[in-house]
């Protein structure tokens, strides 16, 4: 490789085999991940935006040495991850969001001086850092209480300390905000942006299913769904496929069916969910004029309209362009009606 | 730095980190002390009231204890060291240990050593109340080889504990059901509370495959040196735990790679709820 990315695979995949229930033959195929090629590089905060069980994990578990790849290769730094995970691991740390790490008896920064250890860390260096990162994450007065004794997110802060002290050339965070509260996932946003652009070389491979988080965070973002890399550009560009397209959110009342939307001409990608006693109805049209047969389409469907609302493209409606359905798990409620 | 120097600075930081969680428990969970100490002497004393109602020589009574001492170290083998992937493979630790650039013999020889302070505590108490609720003398006829044979019994030992955790990378439950299977059949096998060479010469032989077998066989003829009742000579038993000691390191070693490799490819490294 002429140019050393700090991620990089070629066509990889994951099957997982899966027993069948009893009475039933054989294993039972998944794919996790379908000839994925991505190259991101060095000094670049990028993001892997997909809904749940897209294959976000099971790729940042084969970037981090723990999964092995059923077919295809990837490379962390120019290093192979099965041929030498070792070297991968001395390059590497890893947040998943909504975990938690290191033992209820210890206090936070004996936890974190743990994790350390196994880097390697002199005692100096890692009592700098972890002070530092307890800072950074607002549990600095904390740093002597008990882990039993945190909250649920003031562990998961702590362990998000924990991805930062070996101070690695490429971080993995997997969904970093899940759970988080506001306030909380804001300051965690912004010193990942800071992290990346303060410390030349420092690579960040983000997983998120919030696209606000993607557009706000990501120099580029590869979209996945079902295994597969469905776009990979900057939020702006893959938003400019949809210039001049319109797009509109709708609040009707309940509908039964939504499927004759999706036949009315005009209507480019179209993506609808029953919640809260109300059909929530998204739409990318060719452009405004198709926003009357929409509505006649509606009238005739005997729904009536609650509320409409124009908006510019966002990473959402690419995403619904791309695969015909939402994204976040505010639109992905059980009862997806298309 | 070089290589190795790196390598070795990231061991031994290792060891002493996960090591560290287990001596802090000590002083913050006090609660160990009666259940590691008081319970295990219920159950040594039970086979000295057998032995005195049978009337046996006063040398099984010091056997018993001494086995009732070496028997913690075999349960802090089984449940605190083998097992304990199991429960960081559960709460994400192990993951996170995976990830680190350190080997995977130094984590398990950090709990072991953490471990093992409780575990000679435990095993201490067991010896001295033994001694002084039933009179127990021991006249150690040789520190050096008793030393050594306790020394190299306990990396035999950890060394299959090791072995046993590997198949936690792979295996959640499933190794559960064979860490239960091995604690009651170990404790007739390997003479916990009886000299080994009563089972006969072929079983006995078999047993010493589990290093506390013949560690403890070792001890007993040392610290009793007229009771005859030993399987096979000092010097031998001392040689075989030696080689048990670097047989078992090796394949742990390989044992550990080999499973965590199965494992990835699996997908089963970091599955929860196995």
């Amino acid at each position: 490789m002429s140019q050393t990315f700090a991620v990089k695979t070629e066509h990889l995949g994951r099957i997982y085999q899966i027993k069948r229930k009893r009475g039933e033959v054989g294993l039972k195929t998944l794919v996790a991940l379908e000839d994925v090629n991505l190259e991101v590089r060095q000094g670049e905060l990028f993001g892997l935006l997909g809904p749940n069980g897209a294959g976000k994990t099971t790729l940042i578990k084969i970037l981090t040495t723990l999964l092995t790849p059923t077919s295809g290769r990837a490379w962390v730094d120019g290093i192979d991850v099965v041929e030498n995970p070792q070297e991968v691991r001395r390059r590497i740390n890893m947040v998943s969001g909504g975990e938690s790490c290191g033992y209820g008896l210890l206090t936070v920064e004996e936890n974190l001086w743990m994790f350390t250890q196994f880097y390697g860390l002199d005692s100096k260096t890692a009592r700098e850092r972890i002070q530092y990162m307890l800072e950074v994450v607002g549990l600095a007065d904390r740093a002597k209480t008990k882990a039993y004794h945190l909250s649920t997110g003031m562990k998961q802060k702590m362990n998000f300390a924990r991805g930062f002290l070996n101070d690695p050339k490429i971080l993995f965070l997997d969904e970093p905000t899940l759970g988080l509260d506001v306030q909380t996932s804001r300051t965690l946003r912004d010193f990942i942006k800071r992290w990346v652009r303060e410390r030349p070389g420092k690579t960040i491979l983000l997983t998120t299913h919030y696209m606000a988080e993607a557009d706000e965070l990501c120099d580029r973002v590869a979209i996945i769904d079902k295994g597969k890399i469905l776009a990979c550009d900057t939020p702006a560009n893959l938003k400019k496929k949809l210039q001049g397209a319109s797009i509109f959110k709708l609040q009707t009342t309940p509908l039964d069916s939504l499927e004759h939307f999706k036949q009315l001409s005009g209507v480019v990608q179209f993506a609808g969910y029953r919640r809260n006693g109300h059909t929530e109805l998204n739409f990318i049209l060719e452009d405004e004029n198709a926003l009357v047969k929409v509505l006649d389409a509606l009238r005739a469907k005997g729904g009536h309209l609650l509320s409409l609302e124009k908006h510019e493209p966002t990473l959402e409606d690419v995403f619904i362009h791309l695969v015909g359905r939402g994204l976040s798990d505010e639109e992905a409620p059980p009862e997806r009606l298309l | 730095m070089t290589t190795f120097r790196r390598e070795l600075t990231v061991f031994v930081r290792t060891v002493i980190g996960r090591a560290y969680p287990r001596l802090i428990g000590l002083q913050r969970e006090r609660s160990w002390l009666f259940f590691e100490i008081v319970l295990p002497l219920l159950g040594t004393s039970a086979f000295v009231f057998i032995y005195r109602a049978l009337g046996a020589q006063p040398e099984f009574t010091g056997f018993v204890v001494l086995g009732g001492a070496m028997t913690a170290y075999w349960m802090n083998v089984l449940w605190s060291m083998a097992t304990q992937f199991y429960w960081e493979k559960e709460t994400g630790n192990l993951a996170l240990y995976l990830i680190a650039p350190t080997s995977r013999m130094a984590i398990l020889l950090g709990m072991a050593l953490g471990g093992m302070a409780a575990t000679t505590v435990r095993a201490l108490a067991v010896l001295l109340l033994g001694s002084l609720v039933f009179g127990v003398t021991f006249t150690v006829s040789d520190w050096g080889s008793l030393l050594l044979v306790f020394f190299l019994t306990l990396v035999a030992l950890y060394g299959l504990g090791m072995i046993f955790a590997s198949a936690f990378l792979l295996y959640g439950r499933e190794a559960w059901h064979m860490a239960n299977l091995l604690q009651e059949p170990v404790f007739l096998l390997s003479g916990f509370y009886f000299p080994i060479k009563s089972l006969g010469f072929w079983i006995s032989a078999g047993a010493s495959l589990i290093p506390i077998t013949l560690g403890l066989d070792a001890m007993r003829q040392i610290l009793y040196p007229q009771a005859g009742w030993g399987f096979l000579d000092v010097g031998i038993e001392t040689t075989i735990l030696a080689i048990l000691s670097v047989v078992f390191l090796v394949i742990a070693h390989r044992m550990l790679l080999w499973l965590e490799n199965v494992a990835r490819r699996e997908g089963r490294l970091t599955v929860r709820g196995q």
